[in-house]
């Protein structure tokens, strides 16, 4: 282990060198992989000489967190890796081939802790990647709902894909928010791209309907399929109050009729009832 | 995580303090919109049925957590005279409508878990939660940072 | 001062500015009302953006209100419901009926400008 430690620098640059040979880490500067190198260096040889991957782990999560958002691919992690278990295997037998009892028996100690760490490394990396792959997902599937603003006071909602109880409860509270924002007084919420919604989704579509009513305006809901439109009336609710219209094209054009037509929204119960 | 609230309510402007302090829970718990407008309302509620039928009571609000999720708790609590009829009071049961004016029907859709302890000439207390799941990616952030803080 | 009160045209425009206690509610209602007969006000808009919560008493005296101002020949418009608010009270099964809302001010004038009749000129 003092070897390895005096050596430091020496294999230390040997390996850098090593891996700007073997073109990977492109994305990085000289600099970081310098900084990065001997930090890494120095938790290898921690880890071989006290067995314990803990820190390791530690470091190569935290490491990888930030490369992957550089671009840094896992076969390029692996690679530097298993470059510097050559490196330095290969520095011992060098340095150790007079005394072959020795050099057996660093050897048998060396390998697995290599092996091992070049493992933990690895899969660390790899479930680091995973989890900003979610992370990603996830903001993706924010923003893959745009509230659009179509002109003035009128918002455009267009609905794809599979909607749970979560997404839905996300969206209902994105509109609202869009309608105070926009000071839309009509929304089109368009659900042409949804095959089903199970009762809770169901539920949140009429709250939200029923919310932005509160708020002073009023919705307009198109491409309501058969399916969904049994689902809603499963539910108790009154098709005739919600204000639904074949098509995106009919919905809008209804919207325009609404926008027209002051006041609009704003009813309670859809018609108004004098004081 | 700190500990739980407890308030003493009698006058009006307690519900005030009421209302301000269970938004304030939530929020410190991550709980997104709409949830700590939820759960202050159904405070509002509660805490208002304290003043207008019993004169006073107390709230206790306490954060909760589990391996899945946070959630909040909250007990309000009465000496009152009871409730004769809880299930009326709840709105189930055919004969009842609205709840009898004591907001309990309404308090109880706004939060995921609701009881209703009742003793004639006893009090009552209600209890009711509301959680939120901590996704994979908190659990995991803070996994990160209790490793970070306790590197051995 | 938690609500603010003035007077447009023939309009009273009440702005709430924090959240009120019971007491306050009520001394509000009481206030609009005696200005509506004071100036013989044709409407009134409460905004209530700064309301965190609305629960059944808020509601209930904001229909005791708009009552009220009816039978003195003016019109109500609540403005300005936040969006979860406005969820809690959709999930509560709150409703204003049959008190109109509007998104913010601007609204509700132009919605109380095409509601109220406008006496000619000559007439009042």
């Amino acid at each position: 282990m003092e070897y390895l430690r005096a050596k430091r620098g020496e294999l230390r640059d040997l390996w850098a060198r090593r891996i700007s040979e073997a073109q990977l880490l492109r994305v990085m500067t000289a600099e970081e992989i310098f900084s990065e190198v001997t930090a890494v260096y120095d938790n290898y040889v921690d880890a071989l000489e006290t067995g314990s991957i803990e820190t390791l782990q530690a470091y190569a999560r935290d490491l990888s967190e930030r490369i992957i958002r550089r671009g840094v691919e896992t076969h390029e992690v692996l690679g530097i890796v298993l470059l510097l278990r050559d490196v330095l295997g290969r520095s011992l037998l060098l340095n150790y081939e007079r005394d072959r009892d020795l050099l057996q028996r660093i050897l048998d100690a060396y390998e697995p802790a290599a092996n091992r760490i070049a493992v933990t490394v690895g899969v660390s990396f790899v479930e680091e990647r995973e989890r900003v792959i979610r992370e990603q997902q996830e903001a993706i599937r924010e923003l893959s709902t745009p509230v659009l603003q179509v002109r003035d006071r009128l918002l455009i909602l267009p609905i794809i894909g599979a909607v749970d109880s979560r997404r839905a409860s996300q969206l209902m509270q994105q509109l609202l928010g869009a309608i105070q924002r926009n000071r839309a007084r009509v929304v089109v919420i368009d659900i042409t791209g949804v095959a089903s919604v199970d009762v809770a989704v169901a539920n949140h579509l009429v709250q939200t309907v029923e919310a932005a009513r509160l708020m002073g305006a009023s919705c307009v809901i198109t491409g309501l399929s058969s399916r969904i439109a049994q689902t809603l009336v499963d539910l108790g609710v009154d098709l005739e109050m919600m204000n639904t219209v074949g098509d995106l094209q009919g919905g809008l054009e209804e919207a325009e009729r609404l926008l027209e037509h002051r006041p609009a929204g704003g009813e309670a119960t859809g018609h108004r009832v004098d004081m | 995580m700190e500990g739980e609230i407890h308030l003493s309510v009698e006058t009006d402007a307690d519900l005030v303090v009421a209302r301000a302090e269970g938004r304030a829970l939530a929020q410190r718990l991550g709980f997104r919109p709409p949830d700590p407008t939820l759960i202050a309302t159904a405070i509002s509620e509660l805490a208002r049925n304290l003043v207008v039928h019993v004169g006073h009571g107390e709230i206790i609000m306490r954060p909760l957590v589990d391996d899945r999720r946070y959630g909040v708790l909250v007990i309000v609590r009465d000496e009152g005279e009871g409730i004769p009829d809880v299930d009326a009071a709840l709105g189930l049961g055919h004969a009842s409508r609205g709840g009898l004016g004591l907001g309990l029907p309404g308090a109880r859709r706004l939060m995921d878990e609701f009881e209703v302890e009742s003793e004639l000439g006893k009090g009552t207390t209600v209890t009711m939660r509301k959680w939120r799941v901590r996704d994979e990616l908190e659990l995991l952030r803070e996994k990160r940072e209790r490793r970070r803080s306790d590197p051995a | 001062m938690s609500v603010a009160i003035l007077r447009k045209g023939d309009y009273i425009i009440a702005s709430i500015q924090s959240d009120l206690s019971d007491k306050e509610v009520l001394a509000l209602r009481d206030d609009l009302i005696e200005r509506v007969g004071r100036f013989r006000a044709l409407g009134i808009v409460v905004d209530v953006a700064a309301l965190d919560v609305i629960d059944s008493f808020i509601a209930r005296a904001l229909r005791s209100i708009a009552l009220a101002a009816r039978l003195r020949g003016a019109r109500t418009v609540i403005v300005g419901i936040q969006p979860e608010v406005a969820v809690a009270m959709v999930r509560f099964r709150l409703n204003l009926e049959p008190l109109r809302t509007a998104l913010d001010l601007d609204e509700a004038l132009a919605l109380l400008e095409t509601w109220t009749e406008r006496k000619p000129p000559d007439g009042r």
